[in-house]
């Protein structure tokens, strides 16, 4: 079971940086554990902390005047290794949402096992928002999954964006793909792969 | 309308098809190792349920692992801790594990094609992006994510969205000098980082269809690095001759009636692909990357594009390279030559041969990482080891090694490496380190000169 997923209004932290690969979400040395625990501390490590573990003051992330459940980035997000360790660090560190212009396909997938939404919206609507931001840093965003749509609350301004059927389901209630594939036994049991 | 290859491996796996969502795909061949899987067997012991067909599943340690010293214990408290936890994982669930010290350890996709366990029209899954180097053998091969190794391990099935297609067509003999790692740098360079995401690539045309298994598996290997899920290549004549005989290959009756069925894996005449690209083997030159993505590569003869965009900017700045200048002659403070891109043995072979007689530069740290156990018995069987030696270069044990920074062999920070891997991200290397990704032979041409240097040169080619 995830947790469920209910329509998110928040303020944002906007990183307006192009192709964020997973390396720079969370760097391979930080993939020791055997557990999903404490990942949240290392997101963005060598962004957020200086060679001396200080924390490097105008990264968006120490950044006081961002907050919120929403992460705002340039296009292609995600790119790069398949660790789901990118989408759990960002999802324990209190993000919801992940919204950008374009993302790589497995932190997507990633991302949507994990209840972490991955909003993909147009590029003069993304610079729309950072505008927005950078006017204003505690900026709110509607992210609202019934109705498919992203709206800057100010303006009003809103785009929709797109997930498929099963998905948005599995969102909403909480269900993972394990529960529905073990449902799903019997038949695979029975399947015939042509290289068996 | 005719199928293309990838629809005919893909729709041969599909168990169930779910209305407006993803397909249920079943995996003939599960790959792990010691970081994306501990977490999968975490949630089947949460479920209370064991693996479905632990048969299909095969395990190797490749990232932590130190490639010194292998008979010790590991130092590193964490990595061990995660190595451990493999050994005990596959232990209780019965799956196959090469460890440490096992003749056929060495890094998953690197050990996978070598025993034979990847085979044409598989469905091959990793928790690894570069899984995407079993295509080579006209398998469908991808990466996944934690969840979907668990997936795997439950079900022996995922669910996935079926990816659009597109085929890249190379045609032509390659100039001396360029080897199949500049081809895979050529193409993403022109796609860019993010030019393939959504699709599933099929590499097409002579140039392809003349190399080698582990030309064609260095190629494949780098579909993720421009965003597509994986490549593929339809199996011919050297994919059979590759497979033939290899461990856990078919044998006898059964042989002959897999590579009946292998050779009805091509591409239709009459299918379409959503996107096509077509390019000429004769423009490829040895190539090189100066950013922080590998689509951000070129000629290495060339000089450093220009463009007004913070992203770029910034990555010309980690690199210190400058916009308008050439990279030959930047000083080389390491060279990486390993990797499931380029860690078989014909990427030693190449780089051997060219250092032979030679001397390594004073200012370069050389690490040479075979992919495997059996790569490293072949160097050794072969004597590269000894002219590697003699050019003052040291062989290492097998691992994914300075390919990313988990094990010891990082580079330092601000530190320059020429590599033969496949990603140049900030900090891929180790914390603050600078990558320029490039050929095996590209690499030597560093080696020797302790210099980005053109290998057409160096090597009189
Ligand atoms: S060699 Fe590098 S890219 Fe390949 S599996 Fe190891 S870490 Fe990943």
């Amino acid at each position: 079971m995830i947790e469920k997923f209910v329509t998110i209004t928040s303020p944002c932290v906007p990183l307006p940086i192009e192709n964020v690969d997973t390396d720079q979400i969370i760097p391979a040395r930080f993939l020791k554990a055997t557990e999903r625990k404490d990942f949240d501390k290392n997101l963005f490590r060598d962004w957020r902390y200086d060679s001396n573990n200080n924390p490097i003051a105008d990264f968006p992330l120490n950044n006081t005047k961002y907050s919120g459940k929403i992460l705002v980035s340039g296009k292609n997000f995600g790119s790069g290794s398949s660790r789901e360790h990118a989408a759990w660090s960002i999802y324990d560190y209190g993000f919801r949402v992940v919204v950008s212009s374009f993302f790589a396909d497995i932190f997507k997938n990633n991302s949507l096992n994990n209840g972490l939404l991955p909003v993909q919206v147009s590029a003069p609507f993304l610079a729309e928002i950072f505008e927005a931001v950078e006017k204003n840093p505690s900026t709110m965003l509607e992210v609202d999954l019934d109705a498919q749509t992203i709206t800057i609350v100010e303006s009003g301004k809103k785009e929709s964006f797109e997930i498929n059927g099963y998905k948005k389901e599995c969102l909403k209630k909480g269900y993972d793909d394990i529960d529905f594939l073990i449902s799903l036994k019997d038949k695979i049991a029975k399947f015939k792969s042509p290289l068996a | 309308m005719g199928k293309t290859l990838f629809d005919k491996v893909w729709d041969a796996h599909v168990v169930e098809n779910i209305e407006d969502g993803p397909q249920v795909l079943y995996i003939d061949k599960h790959l792990i190792h010691e970081v994306t899987s501990p977490v999968a067997f975490l949630g089947l012991d949460r479920r209370g349920i064991k693996v479905f067909r632990p048969e299909n599943t095969v395990a190797t340690p490749d990232h932590n692992v130190p490639t010194i010293n292998q008979d010790k214990p590991i130092a590193d408290e964490l990595s061990r801790m995660q190595v451990d936890k493999l050994t005990e994982n596959t232990k209780k669930h019965g799956i196959t594990l090469y460890g440490l010290g096992h003749p056929n350890q060495g890094v998953v996709h690197v050990v996978g094609p070598e025993l034979g366990h990847t085979q044409p029209g598989m469905t091959v899954v990793c928790g690894d992006s570069h899984t995407a180097t079993h295509g080579a053998f006209g398998a469908v091969a991808f990466g996944i994510g934690t969840s979907e190794v668990e997936m795997v391990l439950a079900s022996q099935c995922i669910m996935q969205p079926k990816p659009k297609k597109m085929r890249i067509t190379v045609s032509g003999k390659l100039k001396a000098g360029v080897t199949p790692k500049d081809v895979v740098l050529y193409i993403i360079s022109k796609l860019t980082a993010s030019g393939g995401t959504g699709y599933f690539i099929e590499y097409a045309g002579d140039t392809f269809t003349s190399m080698t298994m582990e030309g064609r598996m260095t190629v494949c290997n780098m579909s993720i690095e421009c965003g597509a899920r994986g490549g593929l290549i339809a199996p011919d004549e050297t994919t059979f001759e590759y497979v033939k005989g290899r461990e856990f290959a078919p044998k006898g009756e059964e042989w002959n009636k897999k590579v009946e069925y292998w050779k009805t894996l091509y591409t239709d005449s009459d299918a379409v692909f959503d996107m096509e690209y077509t390019f000429d083997a004769a423009d490829i030159k040895p190539q090189i990357t100066f950013g922080t993505n590998p689509g951000m590569g070129m000629g290495i003869d060339e000089i450093v594009p220009d463009e007004q965009d913070i992203t770029y900017k910034k990555a010309l700045d980690y690199m210190k390279v400058q916009a308008g200048k050439p990279v030959l002659g930047m000083p080389v403070d390491y060279v990486f030559v390993g990797s499931c891109t380029n860690g078989r043995i014909e990427d030693f072979r190449a780089f051997a041969n060219a250092v032979k007689g030679k001397q390594k530069a004073d200012n370069v740290v050389v690490w040479i990482v075979p992919g495997s156990g059996q790569v490293e018995k072949q160097i050794k069987a072969e004597g590269l080891d000894k002219i590697l030696n003699e050019a003052g270069i040291e062989l290492r044990q097998p691992g994914c090694s300075a390919c990313l920074a988990m094990n010891d062999d990082k580079v330092p920070a601000g530190k320059l490496a020429v590599a033969t891997s496949n990603r140049n991200f900030e900090g891929r290397q180790g914390p603050g380190s600078r990558t320029m990704l490039a050929s095996p032979l590209t690499a030597a041409a560093a080696a020797i000169t302790g210099k980005v240097s053109d290998p057409r040169e160096v090597f009189g080619l």
